[in-house]
């Protein structure tokens, strides 16, 4: 079947024996580990805490982090991360992938602009899965506008007295540490501090956002500072320079997006075929009706046109020249394909699509997400045409 | 102790494989291939073996082109200390497969030789019985469960009426039934270090092995396509149908 999601994935020559041997072997973990028990983590609300450690083994969360703290780096390049993030797609449970997987967004800046102490001590139990981390930096107050948050750090001594809110924070409920940009100095951009504050200290209280309309499995939550007292050794980089930071971390989380979302546009691909060509309608296949074969040729169309796009991109990253506009446009080009392809594969599958417990009714309420989260692509846009000197 | 464990590479079990237009042999153009499950159980027994200190090293062996040295890597990645490859682009039967292995344990002399029962592909089940007789060895079958003590093997075959238990001298040769472990998955980091292990590269001319077929394949078609079935009106019309016109009852 030349449309199923393997075959839908155009040649990479970049791909060796190497990339597709970890593939094969990431494949059995999520077939074997995560595939069976996705639809009811997912009506459940959460994933249960062992999955992390399991994760951890087959190398899953080390990947592209230090030796040192249990990681893996050498050899590791960007087309393993696109593996990872075509597997963990495959499944059609994105609550999944983001929560699993939030510590690639949270860790990275410990690792890059963190003290040696911090390092050592917070990236060896989160690469292990046994402790978490996540990502603070949308507010109640907006999430778009970073150079404009809220949340406000005062230098105290020798610590920072923290107080403010976040919000739609993934991995937020079972967060041991949130990386957390702050309000340090003065304001806009030069003002924002990232600091690293434990969830165990007074004055931290979050509470889980339930009832979202996609990524049901992720424990989105909302954090709370009341006059949280962090150490001040706890700063992430400079103070006051957080925004770069922040910005700096968004290009590698923007990438996993747009090529995950590709990827669950090709599990729609793939489900509408199947469908189509079962179904019968009229006397004929599905698949045998033009306005059907229209349909799967125009997701085919887009999902090709999204992987050439997410291959120059890593391209550029492996060779050191990425652009963060052409990123930040992936990523709109990504969410309007896997948008696209949810709403074709919707009506292909008709009544039986809109049921719950199939991968595309799930991919169809998780476009949203997709398409906000990371950044939204209204800011995708207005990012890309600064960055192009418009 | 040393054990040393075959690998074959083979279409992916949850590939559906298609036979060629002209009917010669399956296609396997743009096909996803992988190590056969029941090798792979070898290989995972050996490893066990080794992690529970009773074997030393353990030697993995395909036997093909050089795309065969994928699943020796996956087997380096599972756990094997070392691969050898046995180069040849030739179509290889049961019989060659065995003579080749045979040359291969004389030069290594391996305590304990695991194979899988059969392949997925050809569905032989013959290679590790003839590898057994070739080198005069002892061979326990089909096994579910493997022990070893003082020199010999206590092996647990599944078969037809329940299981059996062998007593096998060493060195002796196994082959894995689908119940004998669960194999893990290889972790990124152990594929990345697989690919530092050592891997040799032998021919069927340095092993003095003559690997022409006895046997010529006629012909491969696919199963004929089950037609579509019909909803019968009563009880009655079912076993009439059973009765005369598949002619399963009487």
């Amino acid at each position: 079947m030349a449309l199923d999601f393997d075959s839908a994935r155009l040649p990479n020559p970049n791909l060796t024996s190497d990339h597709e041997a970890w593939r094969t072997q990431l494949r059995r973990f999520v077939d074997a580990e995560i595939v069976p028990f996705a639809e009811e983590w997912d009506e459940a609300g959460h994933i249960p805490i062992e999955l992390w450690p399991k994760a951890a083994d087959v190398g899953l969360l080390g990947m592209g982090y230090p030796e040192e703290y249990g990681g893996i780096m050498d050899g590791i390049d960007s087309w393993h991360s696109w593996i990872v993030n075509e597997e963990l797609a495959r499944v059609g449970v994105g609550g999944v992938a983001a929560s699993l997987m939030v510590h690639g967004i949270g860790l990275p800046p410990v690792i890059n602009w963190g003290t040696e102490q911090m390092k050592a001590e917070v990236a060896p139990p989160v690469l292990a899965g046994i402790r978490h981390i996540a990502l603070g930096i949308t507010e109640p107050g907006g999430g778009s506008d970073v150079a404009q948050l809220q949340t406000i750090a005062l230098r105290d001594g020798d610590e920072y007295v923290v107080n403010g809110s976040k919000t739609f924070i993934t991995g937020g409920m079972r967060a041991n540490w949130v990386s957390t940009a702050v309000r340090t100095g003065g304001p806009g951009a030069g003002g924002v501090s990232m600091l690293l504050i434990p969830t165990h200290l007074d004055g931290f209280s979050r509470t889980q956002l339930d009832r979202k309309q996609g990524w049901w499995a992720s424990d989105t939550a909302t954090l709370y500072f009341d006059n949280v007292r962090v150490p001040a050794a706890n700063l992430i980089g400079v103070e006051n320079r957080g925004f770069n930071v922040i910005m700096t971390n968004f290009n590698s989380e923007r990438m996993g997006m747009a090529s995950a979302m590709e990827a669950l546009g090709r599990v729609c691909l793939e489900e509408a075929v199947v469908w189509a060509r079962d179904r019968n309608t009229f006397g004929k296949r599905l698949a045998d009706h033009q306005v059907i074969r229209h349909k799967i040729a125009q997701m085919k169309q887009r999902l090709n046109a999204t992987q050439a796009y997410i291959r120059a991109c890593y391209e550029a990253v492996e060779a050191g020249t990425a652009n963060p506009g052409d990123i930040a446009l992936l990523k709109v080009q990504a969410s309007e394909t896997m948008e696209f392809c949810a709403r074709e594969a919707m009506q292909v599958l008709g009544g039986m699509g809109y049921m719950r417990g199939n991968r595309v009714e799930r991919i169809y309420r998780e476009v949203r997400v997709n398409a906000i989260g990371g950044g939204s692509e209204e800011i995708m846009r207005d990012l890309a045409t600064r960055q192009y000197g418009l | 102790m040393k054990v040393l464990v075959a690998v074959k590479r083979v279409a992916d079990a949850n590939v559906k494989v298609r036979a060629k237009a002209d009917g010669t042999d399956v296609d396997l153009n743009n096909v996803k291939m992988a190590i056969n499950p029941f090798c792979e159980i070898a290989v995972e027994e050996a490893v066990r073996l080794k992690e529970s200190g009773v074997a030393e090293e353990v030697v993995a062996v395909s036997i093909g082109d050089k795309s065969c040295q994928e699943q020796i890597r996956t087997s380096l990645a599972l756990g094997a200390d070392r691969g050898i490859q046995v180069e040849t682009d030739a179509n290889l039967q049961p019989l060659a497969i065995a003579k080749l292995l045979k040359a291969v344990i004389d030069r290594e002399s391996p305590d304990l030789i695991i194979l899988g029962k059969q392949s997925i592909d050809s569905d032989n089940n013959q290679t590790g019985q003839m590898l057994a007789a070739l080198a005069g060895l002892a061979q326990g079958t089909f096994a579910s469960e493997v022990v070893l003590e003082d020199g010999h093997a206590r092996v647990t075959r599944e078969v037809d009426g329940g299981l059996q238990t062998l007593n096998l001298k060493l060195p002796a040769v196994v082959t894995t039934d689908l119940r004998l472990n669960e194999p893990r998955y290889a972790s990124l980091p152990n594929i990345m270090k697989a690919k530092k292990k050592p891997m040799d590269v032998l021919t069927p001319e340095e092993l003095g092995v003559d690997v022409a077929s006895k046997l010529t394949m006629v012909k491969v078609e696919p199963p004929a396509e089950r037609s579509a079935g019909i909803i019968v009106e009563s009880v009655e019309q079912l076993v009439d149908k059973l009765k005369n016109e598949a002619k399963v009852i009487s």
